[in-house]
């Protein structure tokens, strides 16, 4: 009997944490965070000065968001996603993070890549240290071309 | 009944996990609708503010989280170079204060002989932040050992809205009534004591920023009158970046006190560089005392901030001072300039780093290189001038000598250039070269003074040297 009253409350209790956590990620525009939308990024305030740096910049054309801080398969794009989901929602609600903001080294070869996916006639003539050891002495693409995406300053 | 007590217990645990995350839940949500809030309206209007209103305090009301970093410019935070260190003092009658900063005088005790005869050897402690900038004024040293006018208080106190009242209306008037009084009268006047108050820098209808201090209207327009831009008005022609300086070089500047009226005057008729203010001063003949040794007529440089910056990399790249000095900052989701306004290096982060793409420790470090090569330069310098000064004190007997007296023409040059490094506060960062060359062009005139002093002929000094002549080819033609 007290076995049976505790089932209803129990379930009770995870119902009402579906019940808000359901309406927290609605409230919050979870479900924009699944597409390739850039405005999504931009849902929390801390994005604004880079995504209105890339409505500016070259490449607003041609490549949104995702196309250069995220894989281009599948699986790596919604694992990369949700990863840094997880991690900037945790710091943007603790607030620990340094500003302006850097990018991680994990996040930066991703970026590389992006540019080596879509660029890759001309890397592939110009790169000759796609070998090196040392992963600073290796050629970047946005040590030069920092502009192109999104300069905020 | 065991069984059956361990699915209890099961049932029991999943009902605090469950609860623990609909709080978590609960305290993310609540998050994120504090922070669209705060996205929504980035202030609220609580009180009016007019053109008479003072009291940060209630502009404070309306801008909270400036106010909150305004009146962290309490904090006493040392660098290698500047900032000030907290020391607990006894407090007397005659000055209240239980804290000060360090003495400049016993870090270096040079500086005693360098400034003899003057009030900055009795006393002259590293600049604390702008919330004591008016008490600490109040209470150093130099005023029992001077008596000082009332001009002093157009940079260390609130006094816009005490020179419009005391000028009936008019700002200019109100400067001129005060300054000629002694200090102890003209504080008297000015009612309200603030320090530098949102008033000095900002419109109270608008916020927008605005120039504030009679000196700085003034100076700007003889300046920019030798550029070729007569009757400039700062407020209604400078651009938004300008005036992100400006609002800063209103008081960082190098300053004297005009004639027995004791207008305060910003030096820069003839440009800003270090050696154009003292061509200034070569020219109209002033000077702020007679050196207790030498005899000679020198003069002080004071905390040229925005000159020397005006020769740096960074002015030229467009950088202003609240870029680095009051950089933008994140309040949850808002975006406000810090008004905890300090020094860069106490902020790397939000200070260098939008621009510079290094990490915090090389950034310093780069800063501190800087600094230390500056250090060293000013420190010979510094011997230099003070053994010029004690040989023209050894031979002091003999003034009216033409020997004795080019050299200490040559200190008054020699003396002012390495104040001019001295003063200024960030040893040498604000514009490096140049303040090596300032410092260059000290030592010089501090070895031919000791030349002119022996009698020796001397190489004059060569006049500012430009750019090597051009090497004409045949492809590139002659431009002129």
């Amino acid at each position: 009997m007290t076995r049976k009253r505790l089932l209803i409350a129990v379930a009770a209790l995870i119902g009402v944490m579906i019940g808000l956590g359901g309406f927290t990620f609605v409230y919050a525009r979870g479900f924009s965070y699944l597409t390739n939308n850039p405005e999504a990024c931009a849902n929390c305030h801390i994005m604004d000065e880079h995504y209105a740096a890339w409505r500016k910049s070259s490449h607003h054309t041609v490549a949104v968001c995702n196309d250069c801080h995220a894989p281009h398969d599948f699986v790596g794009k919604y694992w990369t996603k949700a990863r840094n989901g997880f991690w900037h929602s945790f710091y943007f609600t603790t607030g620990t993070f340094p500003d302006p903001l850097r990018i991680t080294p994990g996040n930066r070869e991703i970026t590389e890549q992006a540019c080596r996916y879509c660029h890759a006639a001309i890397t592939e003539m110009i790169d000759h240290t796609s070998n090196a050891h040392d992963a600073d002495e290796r050629l970047r693409c946005v040590r030069c071309h920092r502009h192109v995406g999104h300069w905020v300053r | 009944m065991t069984k059956e007590r361990n699915g209890a217990g099961r049932l029991v645990l999943a009902a605090i996990a469950a609860a623990a995350i609909t709080l978590l839940v609960a305290l993310l949500l609540t998050n994120i609708f504090e922070r669209q809030q705060e996205a929504r309206n980035p202030f609220y209007r609580v009180v009016a503010l007019t053109d008479t209103t003072v009291d940060p305090a209630v502009w404070g009301k309306n801008f909270p989280l400036q106010y909150d970093d305004y009146r962290r410019t309490v904090d006493q935070v040392r660098t290698r170079y500047g900032g000030s260190e907290a020391l607990p003092r006894t407090p007397t009658d005659a000055d209240p204060r239980t804290v000060v900063s360090q003495s400049r005088l016993e870090e270096d005790p040079r500086l005693r002989e360098f400034w003899a005869g003057y009030a900055f050897a009795e006393d002259f402690r590293e600049e604390r932040g702008h919330a004591f900038s008016l008490t600490d004024q109040m209470f150093t040293g130099r005023q029992a050992a001077a008596a000082q006018p009332g001009t002093c208080l157009h940079c260390h106190a609130s006094m816009y809205v005490a020179y419009k009242r005391a000028g009936n209306g008019d700002l200019i008037r109100g400067f001129e009534t005060l300054n000629p009084l002694p200090y102890a009268e003209a504080l008297e006047r000015i009612g309200a004591r603030h320090p530098i108050a949102c008033i000095d820098c900002h419109n109270p209808e608008t916020m927008e920023l605005q120039i504030t201090r009679p000196g700085f209207i003034e100076g700007i327009r003889a300046l920019r009158a030798s550029q070729g831009q007569p009757d400039f008005n700062v407020n209604t022609s400078a651009t938004r970046q300008e005036m992100r300086t400006y609002v800063c070089a209103q008081c960082h500047v190098e300053y004297y006190f005009q004639g027995p009226e004791k207008r305060l005057t910003y030096p820069w008729a003839k440009g800003l560089t270090a050696d154009s203010i003292l061509a200034y001063y070569e020219e109209n003949g002033h000077k702020d005392w007679t050196h207790a040794i030498s005899g000679a007529p020198v003069l002080k440089a004071q905390h040229p901030e925005f000159e020397l910056f005006s020769q740096g990399i960074h002015a030229r790249s467009g950088v202003a001072c609240a870029d680095c000095h009051m950089p933008y900052k994140r309040v949850g989701a808002t975006k406000i300039s810090d008004h905890h306004v300090r020094s860069p290096l106490l902020n790397i982060n939000n200070a260098c780093q939008t621009c510079h793409h290094a990490t915090e420790e090389e950034l310093l470090s780069r800063v501190h290189t800087i600094q230390d090569r500056t250090f060293e330069l000013r420190n010979i310098a510094l011997d230099a001038v003070l053994d010029l000064t004690r040989a023209i004190g050894r031979e002091k007997a003999d003034s009216a000598s033409t020997r004795v007296r080019a050299a200490q023409n040559y200190q008054r040059k020699a003396q002012f250039l390495t104040d001019f490094i001295e003063a200024e506060n960030s040893m040498g960062f604000h514009a490096d070269q140049e303040a090596a060359r300032i410092l260059a062009l000290a030592i010089n005139y501090a070895r031919l003074g000791q030349a002119a002093l022996r009698g020796e002929p001397v190489t004059p000094p060569a006049p500012a040297r430009t750019a090597p002549p051009q090497v004409v080819t045949p492809n590139s033609g002659s431009r002129r």
